[in-house]
């Protein structure tokens, strides 16, 4: 066996564990004895279940408990300004549960109510407006599925394969159907006359939080598709998502996505804030940085098998699945390659996929045994595919930290176990 | 038309209320100027109700047009087997929702500075005072000399160093505008006391860091009349989003599906750096049976303690938790570990880095008790002169016991 092809002593542990517990509930059926979860009467078919209202509000069963956002603590400084990762590894579909989907705060999530809340529209406006809660539940809202990224969505893989598991490499993003009202309509509230020429104003957006995490957005994309939401998968947003009122910038960074939305002011510069100079900004190689650089280009993802989806079934059909997005609109297809990108084959989307959302793929195919590079390839409505990591490099070098949107490559060796790495 | 008409009646019933809420306020007995100013807001809204009415009118007819519009797409819908979906609608005119900002309401949140200097309050600082209050305020995070403590972010020096693979982003090295640092010390900082600060203090800090970046002599002065002169380093370190014209011209083409390379290597594996976190291990392999383990443990000898003490404790320990951790499998942070203090040594927390003024105790022996932990938990500085503890005390009698009770407990 090529020496590349040997798996470190940890993840071998790993894998071997999982491929034990696999050939265990295997042998029941190999051996020809009758499997007594099916020949003897069980407690659950006989005891009476938990009664309704045993808990009001559900949480998944215990056997999920692993299903969580998880943080890396050597990323930051404190958890009250940090990050952590969707379990993107364990989910299927596209629809992000709010429960476990990333948290990024600057300054913690705060508790704000209903009855609190206050949105102020101001700056270069006919009237200044203060809006209640009850305010925006009388005005037209929309139902839309976006995807929220961040930036710093895979940013720890420029300088070479860091962090073993999709959950840690792309787990800062998340994708729910959005309740709320066009920010157009409260712009529309207040009167834009005042602004005069639309085509060079922009909209200052900030949160109720003491980080205030205010950003710059230029106004054609505020008269577009930005939502000012309450809702997300049908409930209220959850506290760490920005209760009771977020900002949805559909396909743009994470970042400007404000929560505890409070102020929208109507400017004629941008405001340089900290969140849109010294942070999210890019550096190149020759030290001069890309501002103002909001759109999240095309990206896929294999969820499964991934280091931490090891495949435990031994040889026969396989599904390979995974995630694919674009900020430039829908996914129109996937390629996926075993090989590390030799010969590509196109996979199946679960179905087609909404504007700035993710969409699911599938390859379904069978696995012999040997190792494969399993790697995945996004292509936009914009006709863009997704680049490798080595083309983002000599493009941008490896001094920036955000939109890193390369190929990802997992190494899975002939026990299954699954691993990260970088691929000539 | 009785469709209509029901949209035209919420609207002036909008107005009504508006109206009704303005004239209580100026009944009451508030002081002359201020009825003035009411008296000519409630002139104000009149005209703007007269306005919000025929627009309201005018909402009317739009909206009739658009029932009529969605009618004949329905009846469309049904013949064809068409999408009845459809953004939003967009009216002629408003909803007349939403209240007028009163002009103290827009000051007390637009406070935001533009790189042009609108928006700088009147004020000035200078670089002396600037650094007794960043060692007061700031240092605890950002080091004394703005280097930087533990993962904080590091405010001086790191000129140069851009065009490296670890560039070190500092508001001299990297920042393109002043006005970035102001607003946002002004907003946000200090971390768990934001919007305390005085604009003097803002502008002396911002003194201060540019003296610290070398930018500035130690006898300058900041101030609303000179903060558009200051030069940044990196002011002309930045280009518009260039993607459209370098990568998205070059990689929108159709991709290769067959012998794309001649071969394939490893040339990197994230197992060699080993920094995934391993509770992503433990967690993968843990048994079904095995309960969630709760976030925090509570000592089992918390007997005696009022739970409700404690409950509200842990509210208050949230002022705290910036840097300090408490709990099974809490870490020193910018403050140390705190399970056990009642009864510990005062300073003897492994590894952690105290000041002089806990060095000194804990050579003394002296021990945390309730009532030491109140005085100091209710004056920091004033019980132990010298900590490095950047936090202003607790003023409430009840909360500080309720922070005692809640610390109390946590077992050692």
């Amino acid at each position: 066996m090529d020496e590349i092809f040997k798996p470190s002593r940890r993840t071998f542990l790993r894998g071997s564990a999982a491929i034990a517990a696999g050939t265990v509930a295997g042998q029941a059926a190999a051996q020809g004895t009758p499997d007594p979860m099916i020949t003897e009467l069980q407690d659950w078919a006989s005891y009476t279940g938990a009664g309704v209202d045993e808990t009001p509000y559900g949480l998944p069963i215990r056997f999920e408990s692993d299903v969580i956002r998880r943080n890396v603590e050597w990323l930051t400084a404190s958890p009250i300004s940090s990050i952590n990762f969707t379990p993107i590894h364990a989910l299927d579909g596209t629809i992000t549960p709010q429960g476990c989907a990333f948290e990024r705060h600057h300054s913690g999530a705060i508790e704000l109510s209903k009855d609190d809340y206050r949105l102020m529209i101001n700056g270069l406006v006919d009237r200044p407006l203060v809006f209640t809660y009850a305010d925006l539940e009388r005005l037209p809202r929309e139902n839309h599925v976006y995807f929220c990224e961040c930036a710093a969505n895979t940013g720890m893989e420029w300088a070479g394969a860091q962090l073993n598991g999709a959950q840690f490499t792309h787990g800062m993003i998340h994708n729910m159907e959005y309740t709320g009202v066009p920010l157009r309509t409260l712009l529309r509230e207040a009167g834009l006359g005042a602004a005069g020429d639309l085509a060079d104003k922009w909209v200052y957006v900030e949160g109720a939080d003491a980080s205030s995490n205010g950003r710059s957005i230029p106004m054609e994309k505020a008269l577009d598709d930005v939502l000012v939401a309450f809702k997300a998968n049908g409930e209220a947003l959850r506290m760490e998502h920005g209760y009771p009122v977020r900002l949805v910038v559909p396909g743009w960074e994470g970042n400007m996505w404000v929560k505890w939305l409070r102020r929208v002011e109507v400017t004629d510069m941008a405001v340089g804030s900290r969140e849109e100079t010294s942070k999210y900004t890019d550096v190149y190689e020759n030290g001069i940085a890309r501002k103002w650089t909001w759109v999240m280009d095309a990206k896929s993802v294999i969820t499964s098998p991934s280091p931490q989806m090891p495949i435990t079934h031994g040889q026969g059909p396989l599904v390979i699945s995974g995630l694919a997005w674009s900020g430039h609109g829908q996914i129109t297809r996937v390629d996926v390659s075993k090989d590390g990108g030799v010969t590509w084959e196109t996979a199946r989307l679960g179905k087609q996929g909404d504007t700035k959302a993710l969409t699911r793929f599938y390859l379904d195919t069978g696995w012999d045994g040997s190792p494969m590079l399993l790697q995945s390839r996004a292509i936009d409505e914009t006709g863009y595919v997704q680049p490798t990591k080595n083309q983002l490099r000599e493009m941008r070098g490896e001094n920036a930290v955000y939109h890193n949107n390369c190929i990802q490559t997992w190494f899975v060796n002939e026990e299954g176990v699954a691993e990260n790495v970088e691929v000539s | 038309m009785s469709k209509s008409l029901n949209l035209f009646v919420p609207a002036i019933g909008g107005t009504a209320l508006l109206l009704g809420l303005a004239y209580g306020i100026s009944s009451r007995d508030y002081g002359a100027a201020t009825i003035d100013t009411l008296e000519a807001r409630v002139q104000q809204i009149e005209a703007n109700a007269a306005q919000a009415s025929a627009q309201a009118q005018a909402a009317a007819a739009e909206a009739a047009r658009l029932l009529q519009e969605r009618e004949e797409l329905a009846a469309l819908a049904a013949t064809s087997g068409a999408s009845l979906t459809a953004p939003a609608p967009v009216i002629e005119g408003t909803y007349g929702l939403g209240r007028v900002a009163f002009d103290e309401e827009i000051a007390a949140w637009d406070v935001d500075v533009l790189p042009d200097g609108r928006g700088l309050p009147e004020g000035r600082g200078d670089v002396y005072t600037g650094e007794e209050v960043f060692v007061d305020k700031c240092a605890s995070c950002h080091g004394d000399f703005a280097e930087g403590v533990g993962n904080w972010p590091v405010l001086a020096g790191g000129f140069d160093t851009l065009a490296n693979r670890d560039p070190v982003k500092t508001v001299g090295s990297y920042w393109p505008y002043l006005s970035t640092a102001w607003d946002y010390i002004n907003r946000s900082m200090p971390f768990g006391e934001a919007g305390t600060l005085t604009p003097d203090e803002t502008y002396a800090i911002v003194a201060y860091l540019l003296y610290s970046n070398n930018m500035v002599d130690d006898d300058f002065e900041l101030s609303h009349e000179n903060f558009t002169d200051v030069e940044m380093y990196n002011a002309d370190g930045f280009v518009v989003d260039d993607r459209p014209e370098l990568e998205y011209a070059a990689w929108r083409t159709e991709p290769c599906m067959e012998n794309c390379k001649d071969g394939v290597e490893i040339t990197m594996r994230a197992t060699f750096l080993d920094v995934t976190p391993d509770e992503e291990v433990e967690a993968a392999v843990s048994t079904p049976t095995s309960e969630a383990t709760p976030a925090v443990a509570v000592a089992e000898d918390a007997g005696g303690i009022d739970p409700a003490l404690i409950a509200a404790g842990e509210g208050a320990f949230r002022q705290c938790q910036t840097c300090h951790q408490v709990g099974e499998g809490a870490r020193n942070r910018t403050g140390p570990v705190l399970n056990g203090m009642v009864g510990q040594t005062i300073g003897s927390v492994d590894g952690f880095r105290y000041s002089g003024v806990f060095e000194q105790a804990n050579a003394a022996g002296e021990v945390w008790t309730t009532e030491s932990l109140a005085a100091f938990l209710t004056d920091p500085r004033g019980t132990m002169a010298g900590t490095k503890m950047a936090f202003r005390g607790v003023g409430d009698e009840a909360e500080v016991a309720a922070l005692i009770a809640y610390l109390q407990s946590f077992a050692d």
